[in-house]
């Protein structure tokens, strides 16, 4: 293991901000893995410190393939994590709408370019997302369609579902589009939780791993994925939608299996306790994605569902 | 007349409305197929300079109501949090407004909002979008223009008083800005920024607000008098603008004023250090020209913005 700074920018008051790398194999660069862009994705961070603990473990046993690079970046933004804010500290910007980077441009902007720089071209890309609402999902790993990604790559993870997704002009500036500009196989990784640690969802994310990692020939593990994976468009999902806002109590777990009519969250009123509103499930299915902060707005799409096959 | 534009029930005991004020002409019965401008501000939550203007507008108009033609529909406040909470982007949701129109009316809240707002402005003859830079930087006057739109817009542009037109190349991510999804569908939009944001520059809001009568003049919402508009300077070419990107992270102290007529290899400022009274860095003038990005936001970090020179041979000094 080679561990070494990618990014660094001297700070005023508080320690430089760095952003760290860890190396395995060597050889060809074949995957790179990235962890947390904003300051609350702890999830993602976790995930890839198992990641790295994992392929030490692998690296001593001699597993790691010759002619292979791996290169795991746990966080490309610990100063935001450290102050709790999901963006930038300062100007509140995304890192993770900044590449591929300007490094003559703004603080956020140079940071992209550095890590983009150390990232561009490894054949495999695989980075730790979430999704801007909070809640929790089923395991899935996405991959945009009118890149330079296909079903079979994404399915080499062996988990149980792969969503397609179509870009959107505000998706041109992740790393993940940026990454398939430059012919890196791309893929976002979603675990089960964002701001708090799942060691389930973790432990599932990091055997995904391995058995993509198994699957391209670059490691030696007896990988053992889903023997059924469903593939789905982004537009496939039913969202259900709150008309009221209130708490939001939720009767349903993401990954529960639904029949049309079951009751799947309520909405209560914050003052008097009483229901506002009951959610109902409009189709069989799986909970694929559920709101779970203690309280909702009214129109939003609190729950998505995703059909029988 | 105040008007609720779209709105949406909070969790606890509260309701985001966007409101507009709609003036006519005094008497006016159907208003149908006058022609009308809107005022908008606020989708940035921190840029307040456009309140001002708002404010100052009515206030003119209502004086010699006697000579006013057409609508003119002011929005204040499109993110009423965001401006009640100093927050720039929308709170709770930490989404950046100008990147989620034109909405939808059937998403969740956000869009739901934003699809609301568009349905109300589109269709007017001319829409004002008034922003404040952004808490760290200073700006002249200005309208930005996308290039897609600039025969449409250029010639509306002029007629807006300002000290400078900027035409800046297309942007796929800038497709979900407001004044976008509504130039793509035909309602001209100007981009107006100036000055700097949780802060009023009262000179540039007066400059504006004649602007703007001048505009509706144009437009043939207005038969008063209005005051002749200055002739802008206009940068098509990217080239035109230098950026100064600091070298380090410390203070950043200007030693010139924003506006300066700059020579090459000038001093702007320098980058210091507090903890040791050290000089980190001296900015100079990379290029001769006008001065008209300046950082107001002191604190740097390496790569901050502290300034925008546009070339000597597109500036007009008064």
């Amino acid at each position: 293991m080679n561990k070494k700074i990618v990014y660094e920018i001297k700070g005023m008051y508080r320690d430089d901000f760095r952003v760290t790398g860890y190396e395995f194999g060597e050889g060809e660069k074949s995957v790179c893995i990235v962890g947390n862009s904003r300051g609350n994705e702890v999830q993602q961070l976790y995930c890839c410190s198992q990641l790295v603990k994992k392929l030490k473990q692998l690296e001593e046993e001699g597993r790691i393939k010759s002619g292979h690079k791996i290169l795991i970046i746990p966080s490309m933004n610990p100063y935001s994590v450290n102050i709790q804010k999901r963006f930038w500290s300062t100007d509140n910007t995304d890192i993770n709408r900044m590449f591929p980077g300007y490094d003559l441009g703004e603080t956020t902007q140079r940071i992209a370019d550095g890590v983009f720089k150390e990232i561009q071209d490894y054949k495999y890309g695989i980075q730790f997302a979430s999704f801007y609402n909070p809640g929790d999902f089923v395991p899935h790993v996405r991959y945009m369609k009118e890149g330079f990604t296909t079903k079979e790559d994404a399915e080499k993870f062996g988990m149980k579902y792969v969503v397609e997704r179509k870009v959107r002009p505000y998706d041109t500036a992740t790393l993940n589009y940026n990454w398939q500009v430059w012919e890196t196989v791309a893929f976002s990784l979603y675990t089960n939780t964002t701001d708090r640690i799942s060691t389930t969802g973790a432990g599932q994310a990091v055997l995904s791993v391995m058995n993509f990692l198994a699957n391209n020939g670059i490691i030696k593990y007896g990988a053992i994925g889903e023997k059924k994976i469903r593939t789905v468009d982004d537009s496939d999902f039913i969202s259900v939608r709150t008309a009221k806002s209130g708490f939001f109590e939720a009767l349903v777990k993401a990954g529960d299996k639904v029949e049309a009519g079951k009751p799947l969250a309520n909405i209560i009123n914050p003052y008097e306790g009483d229901i506002l509103e009951t959610l109902f499930s409009p189709i069989d299915g799986t909970i694929f994605f559920i709101h779970n902060a203690p309280l909702t707005y009214a129109n939003t799409a609190v729950i998505k569902i995703l059909g029988e096959e | 007349m105040v008007e609720i534009v779209t709105s949406v029930g909070l969790p606890i005991d509260e309701k985001l409305m966007i409101k507009k004020n709609r003036i006519v002409p005094e008497g006016a019965g159907d208003v149908s197929g006058m022609k009308r401008i809107s005022v908008v501000t606020g989708i940035h939550g921190d840029e307040l300079e456009g309140q001002y203007v708002c404010y100052e507008l009515q206030k003119r108009i209502e004086k010699e109501k006697d000579k006013l033609t057409g609508i003119v529909d002011v929005y204040p406040a499109m993110n009423p949090l965001g401006i009640d909470s100093i927050t720039r982007g929308i709170p709770a949701f930490d989404l950046d407004m100008n990147r989620l129109f034109p909405g939808n009316i059937d998403g969740n809240m956000t869009e739901y909002l934003a699809a609301g707002i568009i349905e109300d402005v589109a269709g007017s003859d001319c829409v004002v979008d008034i922003h404040a830079s952004n808490i760290y930087l200073t700006e002249i006057p200005q309208i930005r223009i996308n290039e897609l739109h600039e025969d449409a817009l250029v010639p509306l542009a002029k007629a807006a008083n300002v000290d400078f037109i900027w035409v800046h190349g297309a942007s796929t991510v800038l497709e979900a800005t407001f004044a976008h999804s509504l130039n793509s569908i035909g309602t001209p939009v100007l981009v107006v920024e100036m000055g700097v944001g949780m802060r009023l520059t009262k000179e540039y809001g007066d400059q504006l607000v004649d602007g703007i009568f001048n505009l509706m003049k144009e437009l043939g919402i207005w038969s008063g008098e209005v005051t002749k508009v200055k002739t802008p300077m206009i940068s098509k070419d990217p080239d035109d603008v230098s950026y100064l990107n600091a070298t380090a992270s410390g203070l950043f102290v200007p030693e010139v004023k924003h506006g300066a007529r700059l020579k090459e290899g000038e001093l702007i400022g320098r980058i210091v250090d507090p903890l040791c009274g050290r000089v980190l860095d001296e900015v100079k003038a990379p290029q001769g020209g006008m001065l008209f990005t300046i950082r107001d936001y002191p604190i740097v970090d390496e790569g901050s913005l502290m300034g925008r020179i546009l070339k000597e041979e597109v500036c007009i000094y008064e």
